[in-house]
């Protein structure tokens, strides 16, 4: 995969290996939890990409998601619910340099951390957001999440869940977030593309993830992401390419007029065209759709929806900063304490 | 009447003179105001300013909430506050007299625009006849100028508009009070000058408008001579006015660039602390980080990721906002960041009144956390004082791994006092390790004398760790369910924060080191306390006092101070929380002077409160 951006930390060519990356913590999650997998790809993708460890900084709040800083042999700050985007901002206008990690899960980044994600989407901060979703609570043990199902009976909706799911890409793409994206966590070799494209982006990097947690929602993708049935139920989405998809690359996503619909790959059809990728484009409406869709009405998407370049918020921090400073460096504090207007007592 | 002037100035002399102006807020008070302080400041009287703002920014003119005042004392002697009662009223219509009048010493000045009191207006004040012409004012002398038509009159070829010419009207209005104060018009001239340097014609009218006032009172003779305050003795230097808002701003500018690392300062709007945040946002040229957060959780929480960066992390509010900071400066205890947070205390609970003073964030301070969560706080005495307080706050953080609260309030940040300019060069240096030297690096190992942890930030090779809100193992850091571990670990760090008293200054007494009665307060009832016993001892009234600057740890001679004393009286601006808890940790016998109007303490109250322990001797006696 070509990246579509080579821009973001200097990278230097270091011979680090993933071994380098892993912790000596042992790690506690569930035997058979989702997130194995991810940590796994995620600890692949670093050092290819020659940033050296001490300039990589994971932050995550709180869930099962979030215990991810502690596995990684990098800096790392395992901070409170919901407030990850809200330290990394911090973290990342006090030190550009470095590359900001946030790991978080459907509770804590959109839920309790709701607020804050979206205005980290909206102000462009160059950061990494991965959104491991299980569409349940796990750690607390088990009560709905805001990306569990309508009617789900979970501890805390035993009569079944009254509210309507929110679509983690959906709320990404509506905040214009540069860079969003979807995997699943199961097709790891795809999963480590995203999560390499997310790292190259230069811009806040939305990933979700679709994860499965064995004890309290088991089998909640398997719909979708099932060996069997996934080539029919899952589209990839690849720039510039039609969205075609089928075990035997039979079917397409085609646009009618504002619609989207299922229909044959290879056939002229009078009003329907077939719909090419282009996730470059600088409005949002293509993505919104493509990440709308849903099983059993159409394919779920795959891939990234959206990559566009616009300046980052602590670049545009930085370059305030130098201007005001007029390339002569920070300016003398006698200058600012003996300012306005004063008067001598003799 | 011009004829029989003479040509000689003729002055009364005063020792202290309180004036307030008072009007529509969109009157132009505040103007008038600072501009009288500055007239002032270069006369060399002492001084002290307190604005008071209404919660709506602008409501319907002419009625009682829109009312805009300023307060300006000065004096020959040295001041700490801006007065209790005015001794002149400058007001501008009904309302202002409605809501100030009862301020008003007996005998006082009333300078009012009788243009203003028109039958709408009056109304509107709840006035049904004209107070300036009904005989209820005879216990103050009134000075009723038709001001709006003699402005309008004085600058009818401006070539301005109406509107325009009307608004220069708080300048006639202060050109009068220059003449009766004598003070220099060139100051404003020239301020006026630059302000309206696009408009020109706007400058000249407001020049016109002051002058003629000036001249008008010099002409008419409404006061037979000029009131005089003589220069007070001030110590030589260079000053200006400051704000503690102006002084909060720059002491964590200092601070940062006497450590020479960046200030990163994350904050949400809330009045009365938005103004710190506005000042730094104008200070990036002095490597200032601002970001104003999408709310009050995110902002402290960036301030503490700008700490774990190796930033100066500040963060700033008034009480909802600290309430709603709670978990997350819980967080930095545990993680033992340096961060400030700094509180603008106004009166609660909930929204409250959001532009009045009150004390009433010191247990929230102290202990509004989950857990056991001990951190430093401390409190500026005086506007100017939050220079060298936000100072501090920033020096303990850094050389104390901890979180500092500094309990500022609404009368420090909006009060205003000349400041004698410090020489930057003699600033105490900021030192800050990272390095810790040590081969095997933990993140937990503690300093044996501070009980410090190391503060190493991501970009430091080969010292990568993982930090966070789960309990740490002793030295390692790892994450740790050990009960005794934890019992060990609350222990430290409670004991971190102890021993910052070896770090702070003791208690100074002003007054006789021992005797009856100590006044005891904290933060900005200094002026007040300080005055108050300061104008007893000059009547050979035995009374000492004290304010505490530090109230987390506190200094380590209080007790030993207390235990001088028979009576302790602690004023606060709350129904007595510090009292409360220094009553649990010292054998004194404590006597509250509450009061929880949204207002600071009057001199005479503190000085009544006293007399009346003194007189009745109950309190020492027992």
């Amino acid at each position: 995969m070509t990246p579509t951006t080579m821009a973001g930390p200097k990278l230097e060519q270091q011979s680090l290996t993933r071994q380098d990356f892993i912790s000596d913590q042992e790690v506690r999650w569930c035997p058979g939890c989702g997130d194995y997998a991810i940590l796994a790809q995620v600890q692949k993708v670093m050092p290819e990409l020659g940033i050296p460890r001490e300039k990589i900084v994971f932050v995550s709040g709180i869930g099962c998601s979030s215990r991810f800083p502690y596995y990684m042999n990098t800096y790392g700050f395992h901070s409170i619910h919901g407030r990850a985007p809200a330290i990394a901002t911090g973290v990342k206008c006090a030190n550009p340099d470095l590359q900001v990690w946030i790991v978080t899960g459907d509770g804590d980044g959109l839920s309790i951390g709701g607020n804050h994600m979206l205005h980290t989407l909206r102000r462009n901060l160059d950061v990494k957001i991965l959104l491991f979703n299980n569409r349940i609570y796990g750690l607390t043990k088990g009560q709905t999440s805001p990306t569990s199902e309508h009617g789900k009976k979970t501890k805390s909706t035993p009569y079944g869940s009254l509210e309507n799911p929110i679509n983690p890409v959906s709320f990404a793409i509506a905040a214009e977030a540069t860079f969003v994206a979807r995997a699943v966590a199961t097709e790891t070799k795809h999963l480590a593309e995203v999560i390499e494209r997310a790292a190259r982006h230069k811009g806040t990097a939305f990933v979700e993830i679709y994860q499965n947690c064995n004890i309290f929602n088991d089998g909640t993708f398997e719909e979708v992401s099932a060996r069997e049935v996934k080539s029919d139920r899952l589209v990839l989405m690849e720039h510039g390419k039609p969205l075609v998809f089928g075990k035997q690359s039979d079917k397409a996503i085609r646009m009618r007029h504002l619609h989207m619909e299922v229909g044959p790959a290879n056939a002229a059809d009078n009003g329907s065209q077939v719909v090419v990728h282009d996730e470059k484009s600088a409005d949002t409406t293509l993505a919104y759709m493509l990440g709308n869709m849903r099983w059993p009405a159409y394919p779920e998407a795959i891939g990234v929806f959206r990559a566009i370049e616009k300046p980052t918020y602590d670049e545009m921090l930085m370059d305030q900063i130098k201007h005001a400073q007029g390339g002569k460096g920070p300016g003398n504090l006698r200058d600012l304490i003996y300012s306005g207007e004063r008067w001598k007592i003799n | 009447m011009a004829e029989t002037k003479t040509s000689v100035k003729q002055f009364t002399d005063l020792e202290r003179v309180t004036i307030r102006f008072a009007g529509d807020s969109g009157d132009g008070i505040q103007i008038s105001g600072s501009q009288f302080t500055m007239a002032t400041a270069r006369m060399g009287n002492d001084l002290s300013t307190l604005p008071d703002y209404p919660a709506e920014i602008r409501a319907p003119a002419g009625t009682l909430p829109g009312v805009s005042s300023f307060q300006i004392s000065f004096s020959e002697n040295p001041i700490l506050t801006p007065g209790d009662q005015p001794d002149v009223l400058v007001i501008m219509n009904p309302a202002a007299l409605r809501v100030h009048l009862k301020d008003l010493v007996e005998g006082g000045i009333i300078i009012a625009n009788s243009n203003a009191f028109v039958t709408a207006n009056l109304k509107k004040a709840g006035y049904e006849a004209n107070p300036l012409e009904d005989g209820a004012l005879t216990a103050y002398r009134v000075v009723a100028l038709p001001i709006t038509e003699l402005n309008a009159r004085a600058l009818a070829d401006s070539g301005i508009t109406k509107r325009d010419i009307d608004r220069c009207k708080n300048f006639y209005a202060l050109g009068v009070v220059y003449w009766m104060y004598d003070r220099d018009l060139q100051p404003t001239v020239e301020w006026l000058e630059d302000k309206f340097k696009k408009r020109p014609e706007i400058a000249a009218a407001n020049v016109k408008a002051l002058r003629t006032g000036y001249n008008y009172a010099d002409t008419t003779e409404i006061f037979t001579s000029h009131f005089r305050v003589a220069k007070a003795d001030l110590e030589p230097g260079e000053y200006r006015n400051i704000t503690g808002t102006e002084a909060t701003a720059l002491g964590l500018v200092a601070a940062a660039r006497l450590a020479n690392t960046p200030l990163f300062y994350g904050s949400y709007p809330i009045t009365p602390a938005s103004g710190v945040l506005e000042e730094l946002a104008a200070m990036k040229a002095y490597d200032v980080r601002t970001f104003q957060a999408e709310d009050e959780i995110a902002a402290v929480c960036s301030a503490i990721g700008a700490s774990f960066a190796g930033n100066i992390g500040v963060t700033g509010t008034s009480g909802p906002g600290l309430a709603l900071k709670s978990e997350a400066i819980g967080l930095a205890v545990m993680t033992e960041l340096p961060l400030v947070i700094f509180d603008a205390q106004r009166a609660g609970p909930s929204t409250g009144l959001p532009t009045k003073t009150e004390q009433g964030d010191f247990l929230l301070a102290y202990g509004g956390r989950h857990g056991e969560s001990p951190l430093a706080i401390v409190a500026p005495i005086s506007p100017s004082d939050c220079f060298n307080m936000a100072m501090e706050a920033v020096r303990l953080a850094v050389r104390h791994m901890t979180p500092v609260i500094i309990l500022c309030d609404g009368y420090l940040v909006n009060g205003a006092e000349p400041w004698k300019l410090p020489d930057v060069d003699t600033l105490p240096r900021i030192e800050i390790r990272h390095d810790t030297g040590e081969e095997e690096f933990h993140p937990y190992r503690r300093d044996p004398e501070t009980l410090v942890r190391p503060w190493v930030v991501p970009g430091m090779p080969g010292k990568e760790h993982r930090i966070g809100g789960l309990e740490k193992a002793d030295v390692t850091g790892n994450v740790s369910y050990d009960p005794e571990n934890h019992e060990k670990m609350v222990h430290l760090r409670a004991e971190k924060i102890n021993r910052i008293a070896r770090d702070i200054p003791a208690l100074e007494v002003e007054g006789p080191r021992e005797g009856d009665i100590l006044v005891l307060g904290w933060g900005s009832t200094y002026g007040a306390i300080s005055s108050a016993c300061r104008d007893l001892r000059r009547e050979d009234v035995r009374v000492s006092n004290a304010q505490l600057r530090y109230l987390h740890p506190l200094p380590s001679n209080l007790g030993s101070v207390l235990s001088r004393f028979k009576v302790i009286l602690m004023p606060e601006l709350n129904m007595g929380q510090l009292r409360m808890v220094l009553s649990a940790q010292f054998k004194a016998h404590f006597v509250g002077l509450n009061k929880i109007q949204g207002q600071p303490f009057k001199i005479h109250e503190v000085r009544a409160k006293i007399e009346e322990i003194l007189e009745t001797g109950i309190h020492i006696k027992s």
